[in-house]
């Protein structure tokens, strides 16, 4: 399916939008690529400052501003924007309309924004009985912690997710962006179209919490039965350990140095993963061409004797890694059929890896003060109903005409009066 | 509180019946279906999915129904065992299809090619069939072959590259938890859901090819946009964002040599003033000679990080400092879990480091339902497992059953095939 064409996936479908940055923003940008009309409302009295990503770097060249940040428009691809101050009367009633006529409201404010505006749910059902409102916000809208704020590295932080990304001896690396900015999003969409799936069976709306730190918590995967079952904790001597594999045993498994690429950064890296006894046998026979007699020693043999001997494997396989670069070993161990890969550089991974072209992942959109600039695909495609990017964010009200000249039925003049009056 | 499914309880997806064909790639995507309400039927080989295999066991005595790796993802599943390379179970199959709403497959068994059923017969005598490949590079990629695991899928598609030490000479680290699969099995599930709400308003089916290294790539923030928009390159740095620039240090070892994540320090009139205040419920006004700094912040009009790091203003240098050295001092006498209670009691915006086992039985989730009972009862046991990763109020999340043994379910659900 050409790129251009609107997929009919979820064009059936209007959602009225006060998500922002990544958490929230991310869920709906995905519903807009397979066709949803996701109409984004954004408060005039402070330039839809909200969300802290519009104006923020990085940038296409030299020029700032408002409607110039590269992060908030790889966010808001595809999506409808308007203005509208909720606080005052009009902007209310305007509100109200758009609910109206919408399948869903969503937010990713912190716990009682909405409530203070006097729109939880059961206002919001007054307004369409059948409507679905899905809340994403750091702990949910309910609990000790409800009013507590978060971002991604505070949702990773709380949820277990950072302390597991760690090598012995060293704190909490982390995760090094906002891992779960991306996958609550990733968890709101999942919930909106859940709820609407339920609908469709019953006719039926209703209120979703979604708190990404409980995604995030189930996201942590067999450590925490070994914790429930066999009361063995992941902070414990020698752990987390994340560049190892206890669960399924692998080894050697790890990340290697190994030689830099001239005219690159002066530091490159590999992975390695030998998922069984064969992985090894080939790997094995890889490092003994290669002059690694130690490699043929039978205590290496089997998953056993190579998890005893971790560490001086690691050592061994590091120094045979600083010969060649990371795409020249990744070469000869997977001609062997061992599982290796660089660690890849933004470049690397973006231009220059093939699977990039293959899997159109990088499609170039034109916003309308940016101009043209590539931003995050979908990384799937459907046979009938494929997603489409052509447009970026939208500039702030660049679609009020549409939505409420078109959709609400206003007049020019009446439109006018609303900007004069600070309701757009 | 724990909290216990209500078997009478309508789901989300119990009206759908959904084949799961594959490897722990896939299994994520079919629990976060499963946990839904759909019934979805793990096809196992002969030997059993490759995962019963994986530690860790069950009192750590090896038994395929004992893995708690297949445990975590397999909850609310049934089991058929099917071997594929027996042509005789063909019909079988179909009529499997035949039953089923969505197919999803990790490319791995290869029921099509082995069994020796015809593809594109299948899509035209079931058109609202839905079915979801997810493999390594994406169906029919020219990388379809190579061999690869969660680590060097990370090292790939660019998490690795984002996470590890401020100290370069030390590795990137992978995140904990096998991300990348998860990350793919996520995307195969939004776009199941995409395809459901088509199929509910037109009646038509489609297959869908899900890239798990496209995944990882799309779910990087700024290392992709930095490069996308701009041709910069992230570096990465203890505990928070790679950055294109250095930034400063957010994690504190507090007094019980755990850490918290501090995001950034007191940067605002009113945040200097409340730093002030809970140094004074502390007890640590005197320990702090930079204190009175504090509430010279406090009295300014407004105070700009970028007005701080253009270094031509030492006032307001030493006033941001002093609410860093106030945190310092702060996590020196608190434990973490202190620091991050009391910090968010005045408004900053702090998380504790729990590892999973904590978060798990950290009182906020705890309240929130997120410890779940399920009966094991061929082990005399009850099993906490994590609860939703959403709380829908109508057609709800929950676990139906324990996972299933090898082929529980073989002769139950070919015989309701007839």
């Amino acid at each position: 399916m050409p790129h251009h064409v609107k997929s009919k996936a979820l064009s059936h479908l209007r959602i009225c939008d006060f998500t922002g940055q990544l958490a929230g923003a991310g869920a709906t940008k995905f519903m807009a690529a397979f066709g949803a009309e996701v109409i984004r409302i954004e408060d005039p009295s402070n330039q839809g400052r909200w969300d802290i990503l519009r104006g923020m770097p990085p940038y296409v060249d030299d020029r700032r501003g408002n409607e110039l940040g590269g992060p908030f428009n790889n966010h808001n691809v595809g999506k409808l924007g308007i203005t509208l101050n909720i606080k005052t009367e009009k902007g209310r009633e305007l509100f109200e309309r758009l609910v109206a006529i919408s399948d869903c409201v969503t937010e990713n404010f912190s716990s009682g924004v909405m409530r203070s505006w006097g729109y939880d749910y059961d206002a919001l059902k007054e307004i369409r009985e059948d409507i679905i409102y899905v809340s994403n916000c750091g702990f949910g809208h309910s609990g000790p912690y409800e009013k507590f704020k978060t971002w991604g590295p505070i949702v990773q932080a709380t949820s277990g997710l950072t302390m597991s990304s760690a090598i012995p001896d060293q704190p909490p690396a982390g995760w090094g962006y906002s891992y779960m900015d991306h996958t609550g999003a990733y968890f709101m969409a999942m919930a909106i179209m859940l709820a609407i799936h339920h609908r469709n069976r019953t006719g039926e709306g209703q209120y979703v919490d979604v708190a990404a730190t409980e995604a995030a918590l189930t996201l942590n995967g067999p450590v925490l039965l070994d914790y429930t079952v066999n009361g063995r904790p992941l902070r414990r001597e020698g752990f987390p350990d994340a560049n190892h594999s206890v669960s399924p045993a692998m080894a050697p498994h790890n990340i290697y140095a190994a030689k830099p690429i001239p005219g690159s950064f002066d530091e490159a890296w590999i992975a390695i993963a030998c998922r069984n006894d064969e992985d090894w046998q080939a790997m094995r026979d890889v490092l003994v061409a290669d002059g690694c007699d130690w490699a043929a020693n039978d205590d290496y043999g089997q998953i056993s004797g190579r998890m005893a001997a971790q560490d001086e494997l690691d050592e061994r396989i590091g120094e045979w890694c600083l010969r060649r670069d990371p795409y020249q070993s990744t070469e000869l161990l997977r001609e062997a059929g061992v599982p290796a890969n660089p660690v890849q550089t933004p470049e690397q991974r973006i231009d220059q890896d093939v699977n990039s072209a293959e899997a159109r992942l990088w499609p170039t959109i034109r916003q309308a003060e940016m101009g043209r600039v590539r931003v995050d695909g979908i990384p799937a495609h459907f046979t009938k109903t494929d997603w489409s990017m052509t447009r970026g964010a939208a500039t702030l009200g660049e679609d009020n005409d549409y939505v409420y000249g078109e959709l609400l039925g206003l007049s020019q003049d009446e439109i006018a009066g609303l900007y004069e009056e600070g309701v757009l | 509180m724990t909290t216990e499914s209500n078997p009478l309880a309508m789901m989300a997806l119990d009206d759908l019946r959904v084949l799961e064909i594959g490897d722990e790639r896939g299994a994520w995507c079919g629990k976060l279906l499963a946990d839904m309400g759909a019934d979805v039927i793990k096809i196992e080989p002969p030997e059993g999915d490759p995962s019963r295999q994986y530690e860790p066991f069950v009192d750590d005595e090896p038994h395929h129904e004992r893995s708690l790796f297949f445990w975590y993802y397999n909850t609310s599943k049934r089991s058929v065992v099917m071997d594929f390379n027996d042509r005789s179970n063909a019909d079988a199959f179909l009529k499997l299809v035949e039953s089923a709403d969505i197919i999803f497959d990790t490319n791995t068994y290869d029921p099509v090619g082995r069994l020796g059923v015809d593809y594109h017969q299948i899509m035209s005598d079931n058109p609202g069939l839905i079915w979801c490949t997810i493999t390594n590079f994406g169906f029919g990629s020219s990388r379809d072959d190579e061999p690869h695991t969660d680590l060097t899928l990370a090292a790939n598609g660019g998490f690795a590259w984002m996470n590890g030490y401020d100290d370069h000479s030390l590795p990137p680290v992978r995140g904990g938890g096998q991300q990348a699969y998860h990350t793919g099995s996520n995307y195969a599930f939004m776009s199941i859901l995409t395809a459901l709400l088509h199929r509910d308003a037109t009646g038509v089916g489609q297959h869908i090819n899900v890239n798990i290294n496209a995944s990882v790539n799309v779910t990087t923030e700024a290392g992709s946009y930095s490069w996308l928009v701009s041709h910069s390159t992230v570096q990465r740095q203890t505990g928070r964002h790679a950055g294109v620039a250095p930034s400063m240090p957010s994690q504190i070892k507090c007094a019980d040599g755990r850490y918290v994540n501090t995001g950034i320090p007191p940067r605002r009139p009113a945040e200097f003033g409340l730093c002030y205040r809970w140094l004074e419920d502390e007890g640590l006004l005197d320990q702090l000679p930079e204190a009175a700094l504090l509430l010279v912040g406090a009295e300014l009009e407004s105070f700009s990080l970028a007005d701080v790091f253009r270094g031509d203003n030492d006032e307001l240098l030493a006033i941001f400092g002093a609410g860093r050295e106030a945190f310092d001092l702060l996590a020196s006498k608190l434990t973490a879990y202190e620091f991050f209670t009391k910090a968010q009691n005045f408004g900053f915006q702090v998380g504790v480091i729990h590892s999973p086992e904590e978060a798990l039985e950290d009182p906020h989730f705890v309240d929130r339902g997120m410890q779940v009972k399920v009966e094991h009862p061929e082990l005399g046991r009850e099993v906490i497992y994590p609860g939703a990763p959403y709380q829908l109020t109508k057609g709800t999340w929950g676990i139906t059953r324990r996972p299933p043994l090898l082929g529980e379910h073989t002769d139950e659900v070919l015989s309701e095939l007839g």
